[in-house]
């Protein structure tokens, strides 16, 4: 679960992590009456968990109750879109904090490295840029430092970081002590990333959190059940939300630009599946994955889900069973199409795994067929698709 | 031979009275694994469905000689019990819990000792054909024979393994790592144990997208630390860009992670990457030598 701007800040001044001071509105009128009680150099900014609103118009500066009003206006509405996400994310708030007089900007952040089973510290010296691209073309740039969870963190790692990392030599014992604090808050919320870009170095030479990027671990919310109520009402996809709603996770649903529905079980087949349905000269009209132990009212969602996309002209279902059970399949597909809305000459299903003979039996009793193979399928999904 | 999984292996179920743990228990024996009881703290005693059931897994493993268990309890107390496997002093414990929260996997694998190896989680195990199944896989599709399998995906291995069993290539041991952030065996440790197995004469390597798992398996073969044929294929080269966890998951390693990387880190290498599931028996034959029937 992502976190917007505003509601990492809140985790860091609990953590004692210095951030710029501010308040949120969700209309002009708030906006304002923060600016009448506050009147000082201030940045308007967007509250969306979408990159690139900086480039896109949604940060903008103002400094007493009359001036925030344009601002204001222009950000909250608008539709913040980028590269990977055309369809974008709609500005519901703003968040107004003092403006701050900023000589440098670093990086730091904290995740999870896969590699070596170990959270992992990073700091830069190039903040408030594209991380990504620095780490593209300037590795080096990036220090790095994979924490031993049973000893912990003690400051010399910051120093070494800053050290390493090159930052300027003054401010090396506030930096260690909030990176002290940024790991302490990441095993605190059961965080996979708790990043601050940029760090900023003001000109009387304090740390600044200016920015922050939290990323909570869905699967430890049952522990958090004060940050559960935390979630971002971002306007999203609404088949997306069908699919969460249908109890699958924020990733199973993900709509693409083809005509062919796609389901199955396992992230891992469901992009084979997309590769078999490319590879027969299909597009894929989205990725949508059940998940371990489907039971048959969350396939009948699925099927509902999936053709409920007006651009879908034929659906492809590829159930390959281990602890999904083909039996649970077949019958919530047979549920969603007794409840209409999907012609069954639309559909090829092959099912195969744990209980398929007992699910192939659930299908033939009501007329259909499944198919042997996977490029099977495919091959006939994208027939009918281009019929 | 095989690899983990073999003749001496002797399974316990953790989470035995629950519905998935008691159906899946129930599909290992019929597969023929020694399934010589399970573990569900305070219900040890009874008896279910032929298994004996145990208050803790030391008690299990006094009692039954068991030195391999597979995990089903629910994710809030998974961490517990791959801690309480290890603690006991099993050998080879296999998480099949989705959904374990990932700091938990943090602790354990800073906690879990090197005596002991951990799969998974959110994995659907092990198979040696003919031998022992631990897990959730479907133990119909698997035939025994040469060939080593390891991926990261619990689906579309059955999927390669169905098509390696119709062309009549047999597998030697086939090992679902999983897929979550933290596992505790990657490719790398597979691939050292396949080169030390007889039984093994080629492998079989289903990747997917993000991390780097793939590239530290091809920089193995470069230190010629594994040196039989290998055949891979990489997950989602079709899949759209971006879907990830935020930017740090990906600066840790710069470019690496791209289906891109990972197919370029296997051809230098020499080693196939086969552009479909269903190209993956053909390349086998290839490497192999010999005839399938595909």
């Amino acid at each position: 679960m992502r976190l917007l701007e505003y509601q990492g800040k809140e985790l860091f001044a609990r953590a004692g992590i210095p951030a710029p001071k501010g308040k949120v509105a969700a209309s002009v009128e708030e906006a304002v009456a923060i600016m009448r009680a506050n009147p000082a150099p201030s940045v308007v900014k967007a509250q969306v968990l979408i990159g690139g609103r900086g480039k896109a118009g949604g940060i903008k500066f103002c400094s007493d109750d009359r001036d925030v009003v344009e601002p204001a206006k222009a950000i909250l509405g608008m539709r913040i879109a980028n590269a990977q996400d055309p369809t974008g994310e709609v500005v519901k708030r703003v968040w107004i904090e003092q403006r701050m007089d900023i000589a440098k900007e670093l990086y730091l952040s904290i995740t999870v490295d896969r590699a070596s089973k170990r959270p992992i510290i990073m700091a830069s010296a190039m903040g408030g840029m594209d991380v990504e691209e620095v780490a593209e073309k300037h590795p080096e740039a990036i220090a790095k430092y994979r924490v031993d969870p049973s000893v912990g963190y003690w400051p010399f790692i910051g120093r070494r970081l800053a050290r390493e990392a090159n930052l300027p030599k003054e401010v090396t014992n506030e930096f260690a002590s909030i990176v002290g604090k940024l790991y302490a808050l990441f095993f605190d919320v059961g965080a996979l990333l708790v990043e601050i870009n940029p760090l900023a170095v003001t000109k009387d030479g304090k740390l600044v959190a200016s920015d922050s990027k939290v990323d909570l671990d869905d699967n430890a919310m049952f522990r958090h059940q004060e940050l559960a109520a935390w979630k971002p009402d971002v306007e999203r996809d609404p088949l997306k939300e069908r699919a969460i709603a249908a109890g699958l996770g924020e990733n199973n649903y993900v709509q693409l630009d083809g005509d062919v529905g796609i389901i199955g079980n396992g992230a891992g087949l469901v992009m084979g599946t997309l590769d078999a349905v490319k590879a027969a000269g299909g597009q894929p009209a989205n990725f949508l994955d059940i998940g371990g132990g489907a039971k048959a009212d969350v396939m009948r969602e699925a099927v509902n889900i999936v053709t409920s996309n007006p651009k879908v002209r034929s659906l492809f279902i590829n159930i390959f069973g281990g602890i999904t059970r083909g039996d649970e399949v077949a019958k919530g597909l047979v549920e969603a199409l007794e409840g209409g809305g999907w012609d069954r000459r639309k559909l090829v299903i092959r099912l195969t795994g744990t209980n398929e003979k007992e699910g192939r039996e659930v299908l033939r009793a009501n007329n259909i067929e499944a198919v042997e193979t996977m490029n099977e399928g495919a091959k006939h999904a994208v027939a009918i698709a281009q019929k | 031979m095989s690899i983990f999984l073999n003749e001496r292996s002797k399974v316990i179920v953790q989470g035995i009275t629950g519905r998935e743990g008691l159906y899946h228990a129930n599909r290992m024996r019929a597969y023929g694994t020694a399934l010589v009881g399970g573990v569900t703290p305070g219900k040890g005693g009874q008896t279910v469905e032929g298994f004996a059931v145990f208050d803790g897994v030391g008690e299990a493993r006094a009692k039954t000689g068991a030195n391999v268990s597979v995990i089903f309890v629910p994710p809030p107390f998974a961490a517990d019990a791959i801690l309480e496997a290890a603690d006991a002093g099993v050998d080879l414990v296999i998480c099949i819990t989705e959904g374990i929260p990932v700091h938990d996997m943090l602790k354990v694998m800073a906690a879990v000792p090197s005596t002991t190896r951990v799969i998974g989680p959110n994995c659907p195990g092990i198979v040696t054909p003919g031998v022992a199944l631990a897990g959730i896989m479907p133990g119909h599709v698997f035939s025994n024979g040469r060939v080593g399998l390891i991926s990261r995906s619990g689906t579309l291995t059955y999927e390669i393994v169905d098509q390696l069993t119709r062309a009549g290539i047999g597998q030697s041991t086939c090992v679902g790592i999983g897929g979550d952030p933290i596992i505790g065996t990657v490719f790398v440790d597979c691939l050292v144990a396949f080169e030390k197995d007889d039984a093994t004469e080629a492998v079989v390597l289903v990747g997917e997208i993000g991390g780097t798992d793939e590239e530290d398996a091809a920089q193995l073969v470069a230190e010629k630390k594994f040196t039989k044929p290998l055949v891979t294929f990489i997950g989602g080269r079709s899949a759209p860009k971006g879907k990830r966890m935020g930017h740090a998951g990906a600066i840790i390693t710069g470019s690496m992670g791209t289906p891109e990387s990972k197919v370029a880190a296997f051809q230098k290498i020499g080693a196939p990457v086969a552009d479909s599931p269903a190209d993956i028996p053909g390349l086998v034959a290839r490497v192999m030598k010999q005839p399938a029937k595909v």
